[in-house]
Formats: structure tokens, sequence, C-alpha cells
């Protein structure tokens, strides 16, 4: 319980009902994270992992619970808290050196033009956009726009990173490129991460905590899988990893199965029942049980 | 190829006004001596009894004017004999007083409206009510209490284009992306900022499609105001040349109406494209 930098402390998201009730999107939900540490969060569409991930910016608000960032209560948006957005979110009516430049601008209002430039310029420089300072969105392939709405979240120097699907609309070979990037970014600046994702080989190679949600309505946080794979690891030895199969059928059967059956089989889930990731645990600890009654 | 299809659209288009012309010119022209008049009585008739022309000016008549007007577009011979570029300036500087009068009202309205549910819904009916009341229904209560006829042709000028420029502001403004709003929001821009830099630019090409739209029915409405309250302007222009029965100036009234309303039109088109961004 020590240096938590990211508390999410129960949380529950609600919604009035059709029939005059409630709709549960999310319920008694809590993970933390420590500085420094990349979180990704695995569930099937509708279990409310947006939702969470807007709590966290602050342009949503949980219907119970709290959540806690280095120390403090998060109420509403905050600069300390840079939002990556899943269709990018540039403003097309400027350049990519102006949407990043608003950012900046934002944060240190006090600031000139030319420091702002200068600021902007080192962040675009930075996801390899050299060059590109005077597009337009329109003008930028899909992944250079998501490269920018990158350079515009780490140009605040945010406490934390959030990311809402930030590859999923990109083609599979820029993905690549673009984890990567962001891994070196990460481990680089000692950048505190929050992922949402759909792509469990993505979840593998980026996090160092896995956390895995059923499926809504009604969705709670499953699993912490904390990632046993080297911090040092490559995208392309990966898969040679004694432990990466394991790690990666453990996801997957949760989300083939186990996502849709949790709930029913109560909040003790039994781990025996898979035997994949017994072996694991024997090597390291694959995963722990998080499950707050 | 695009060259090539514009060059074939004006060949055609000259083609087709110049078949305009040709049967305007022939569907008025003289048909030669209508039967045996004594010279005198002839002369007192003129052509349209004599020679069979048409009551309705042709294409030369109208040119001739034309000329006329344009080689002394500003001369001024008392109240009723002012060259057209005065009436047509009298015209245009109340389009633009009103037009301007109604941007101050309706744009600020417009956000304010887009940018609050609760006023939208408040000021619904209202909208709704006045909205369809045709510009010119205001004249009586305008000239009553404004006491100016001059002025209360400018009021329904900015009634008239109030109205779309209001709807376009607020739905643009409303309509701006949840998500350009959040990217304001993350980045603790304030509401003021916010309204300037994010939702402006993002509104902008509705909002100057609501303004293009008010300009048009603008320039629709002065000719009719102008026809009321009298005075100068082309629309009172049109009228006193209607009591004069001078069709051939009618005719060019009208020309002219056209081409100007084009050339606002145009320059609110130009504007438009200005703001607007691709995605």
């Amino acid at each position: 319980m020590t240096d938590k930098f990211i508390s999410i402390e129960g949380i529950a998201r609600r919604y009035p009902g059709a029939g005059g009730g409630e709709t549960t999107i999310f319920e008694n939900l809590w993970l933390s994270m420590n500085r420094g540490e990349f979180g990704c969060v695995i569930g099937h569409s509708g279990c409310g992992k947006t939702t969470v991930l807007n709590i966290l910016a602050g342009l949503d608000q949980p219907s119970e619970g709290a959540v806690i960032v280095d120390g403090q209560g998060i109420e509403g948006t905050s600069l300390d808290r840079a939002v990556i957005f899943q269709s990018h979110a540039l403003l097309p009516w400027r350049t990519v050196l102006g949407n990043v430049a608003y950012a900046v601008s934002s944060k240190w209002r006090k600031w000139d033009r030319a420091k702002v430039k200068a600021h902007a310029q080192k962040f675009i420089d930075l996801v390899g956009l050299t060059g590109s300072e005077h597009k337009r969105p329109s003008e930028l392939s899909g992944g250079m726009k998501q490269r920018v709405g990158i350079a515009r979240a780490l140009s605040i120097t945010p406490k934390i990173m959030l990311m809402d699907e930030p590859f999923s609309a990109l083609d599979a070979l820029t993905r690549g490129t673009l984890q990567d990037e962001v891994r070196r970014i990460c481990l680089e600046t000692g950048q505190t991460a929050f992922m949402i994702t759909h792509d469990v080989d993505e979840a593998i190679y980026l996090a160092d905590k896995i956390f895995l949600m059923t499926n809504g309505p009604g969705a709670v946080l499953a699993e912490i899988v904390e990632n046993p794979l080297p911090k040092d690891r490559g995208r392309i030895d990966l898969h040679r990893h004694p432990l990466y199969y394991a790690l990666r059928n453990h996801i997957v059967d949760f989300l083939v199965s186990r996502s849709k059956t949790f709930a029913a089989t109560g909040p003790i889930t039994i781990r025996a029942t898979c035997r994949l990731c017994g072996r694991a645990n024997r090597n390291s600890s694959l995963h722990r049980q998080t499950r707050i009654p | 190829m695009t060259s090539s299809l514009r060059f074939r659209a004006a060949v055609v288009s000259i083609v087709l006004f110049a078949a305009f012309l040709g049967i305007w010119h022939l569907a008025t022209r003289s048909t030669g001596a209508v039967g045996n008049m004594s010279p005198e009585y002839a002369k007192l008739m003129g052509l349209t009894a004599t020679q069979g022309k048409s009551a309705m000016p042709g294409p030369l008549d109208v040119g001739a004017k034309l000329w006329e007007h344009l080689r002394q577009p500003f001369y001024d011979n008392g109240p009723n004999d002012k060259g057209l570029g005065i009436q047509l300036g009298y015209s245009i500087a109340r389009v633009g007083l009103g037009y301007l009068l109604a941007v101050i009202v309706a744009i600020p309205l417009g956000f304010l409206i887009g940018m609050s549910p609760l006023i939208s819904k408040a000021l619904d009916p209202f909208i709704q009510v006045l909205k369809p009341i045709s510009p010119l229904a205001w004249m009586p209560l305008a000239l009553y209490t404004i006491k100016d006829s001059s002025i209360s042709a400018i009021f329904v000028i900015f009634i008239c284009s109030v109205w779309p420029m209001l709807l376009n502001t607020a739905f643009g403004v409303a309509a701006v992306r949840k998500e350009w709003i959040n990217v304001a929001r993350t980045l603790e821009v304030g509401t003021i900022r916010r309204a300037f830099t994010v939702i402006l630019p993002a509104a902008a090409p509705t909002i100057l499609t609501g303004m293009r739209i008010s300009i048009g029915i603008a320039w629709l409405v002065i000719v009719a105001a102008e026809m009321l309250v009298g005075g100068t302007g082309i629309g009172y222009f049109v009228w006193n040349e209607w009591n004069n029965l001078s069709i051939t100036n009618v005719i060019i009234a009208i020309l002219m109406i056209g081409i100007v309303g084009m050339l606002l039109d145009q320059i609110l088109a130009r504007f438009t494209r200005m703001v607007t961004f691709p995605e």
C-alpha cells in the first residue's frame, strides 16, 4: 500500500435505466498503480473501460467511490492527466504545430510565442514528425495524426497519460511502430500511463499491469495480471519468451470464457480452473487475485 | 478535362444567352406599318400603334438605356431622378446596416443558445413564433414606433436576417464535436478561451452558411421594403419607373438587383471558404 500513485477506490457508474431502475455499467472497481507503471485495461465492449478512463481523466464522474492521484482526490479535468483520444481529436483548423502549441500554451499561459513554439517543436521531434509541423491534420495519415495526439499529450508533461484505444483505428504496421514509440517514450521519461485496449498482444508488450474486466452491464475488475515478461522485452522476440504463451492464453481464456461467467460464479473465482496459469504461477507471480469483496 | 468542361459550359451559356436575346428581339420588333393613318395621328400614337411594335422594350432599347445608366451612375437630379449607382448604394447601405445589427445580435445569442440547453429550451417558443413572420408584416409597427421610414427599412432587414444566423449559430455551436470540447476540457481551457479557440472555429462554417442565407433574404426583402417606404433605393426605383411606365428601366433595375445579389452571395461564399476546414 505504499506509493500508490493512482488509486481507484471502489468506483461505480450507474445510469438511470429505462424502466425506472438503474443500469450498472461497472461497480466496486478498485485498482492502483505506482509511479512510472504502465497499466492496460482489457475487456469486451460495453464493460465500461472508456468510462473508467473518462473518470480518471475527469471528463466523467463516478456514481460511487473516488479516484486519488498523487495523494489528491481528483475533481474534474486537469493538465496533470493528458488524454490521447481514440479518434485522435486534433483540431482540424490548426496545423500540427498549432495543435501541440495549443496544449503547451494552455499549460503555461505566460509563455511567449517563441518559447511555446520551441517547446512544442521538441515534442513534435520526439514523435518523429519533424518536417510536418505546418501540415493540417487532413494532410496526415492516421498514424501521423495519432503521433500528433501523443505529442500533444506529452507536451504538457502530465503525471499520467491516459490512452483510449489509441491505435485501434490504425493498420497493423503503423500500430506496431507507434507501440514501439510509446514504449520507448514511457520508459525513457518514466511516464505513468493508463491504456485501454482490445488487443491482447498490445497489452502484453506495453503493460506492466493488465487489468481484466468482466462483461457489462454490472462489470467488475476480475483480475490484475502482473506482466512477468522482462522490462527490456522487444517486439521481435516477445513471442519466444517462455512465459509469453502462458500469459497470452490466460488473457485470451479470460476474454473468451471467464469474462462471461465470472459474475455468475460469484466474487470468488477459482484460479485452478486455468491450467496454463497454474504453470505460470510457479515461475513468478503471473497474476494475483484482487477482487475486493 | 475540367478546363475543357468549363469551356464547353461557357459556350453553351453564351449560345443560350444569344438565343434568349434573339427571341426577345424578334418578339418585340416592329412589324412594319399597320394600316393607314394620317401622319399627324400616327405621330400621336407612337410606334406601338403605327409600326406594330410591342409595348415591351427589345434588347437593343434595354442595352442603350443600360449604357446610358452605366455612363452616369451617380447623377442626382432631385428626389425622383437619381442615378442607378446612388439607388443601389442606398439599398446596399440599408442592407449592410440591418445585416450588421443582426450579426451583432444573432451570433452572441446563438452562442448562448447553442451552449446552454436551458436558454435553448426557454427561447425556443419565441423563436418558433417570430421566425415565420414575414418581415414586411413588421413594417407598420416599425413605422409607428420608430417614426422614420428609412430606419424602419433597416429594422425590417434586421428582423429578416436575424433568424437564419441565429438558428445556424445555435446549431453549429451545439453540434461541435464532443471530442474537441473534451480536448479543451482536459487542457483546462476556460469557458471564454474555449468559446474562441474551439467552438468558434468549429462552428464557423455553419455560422457563415447562416450568414449567407441571411444576406440573400435581406437582399430579397430590401426591394419590397423600399417599395413600401419610398424615397430612395433600388426598390423605390423599380416602383417609380413602373409609375413612369418605363419598362426599360424596370428591366435594368431587375438585372441590377440580380447582379448585386449575386455579388453579395459570392462575398459570403468566399468568407465561408476561408473558414471551412477539411477534416
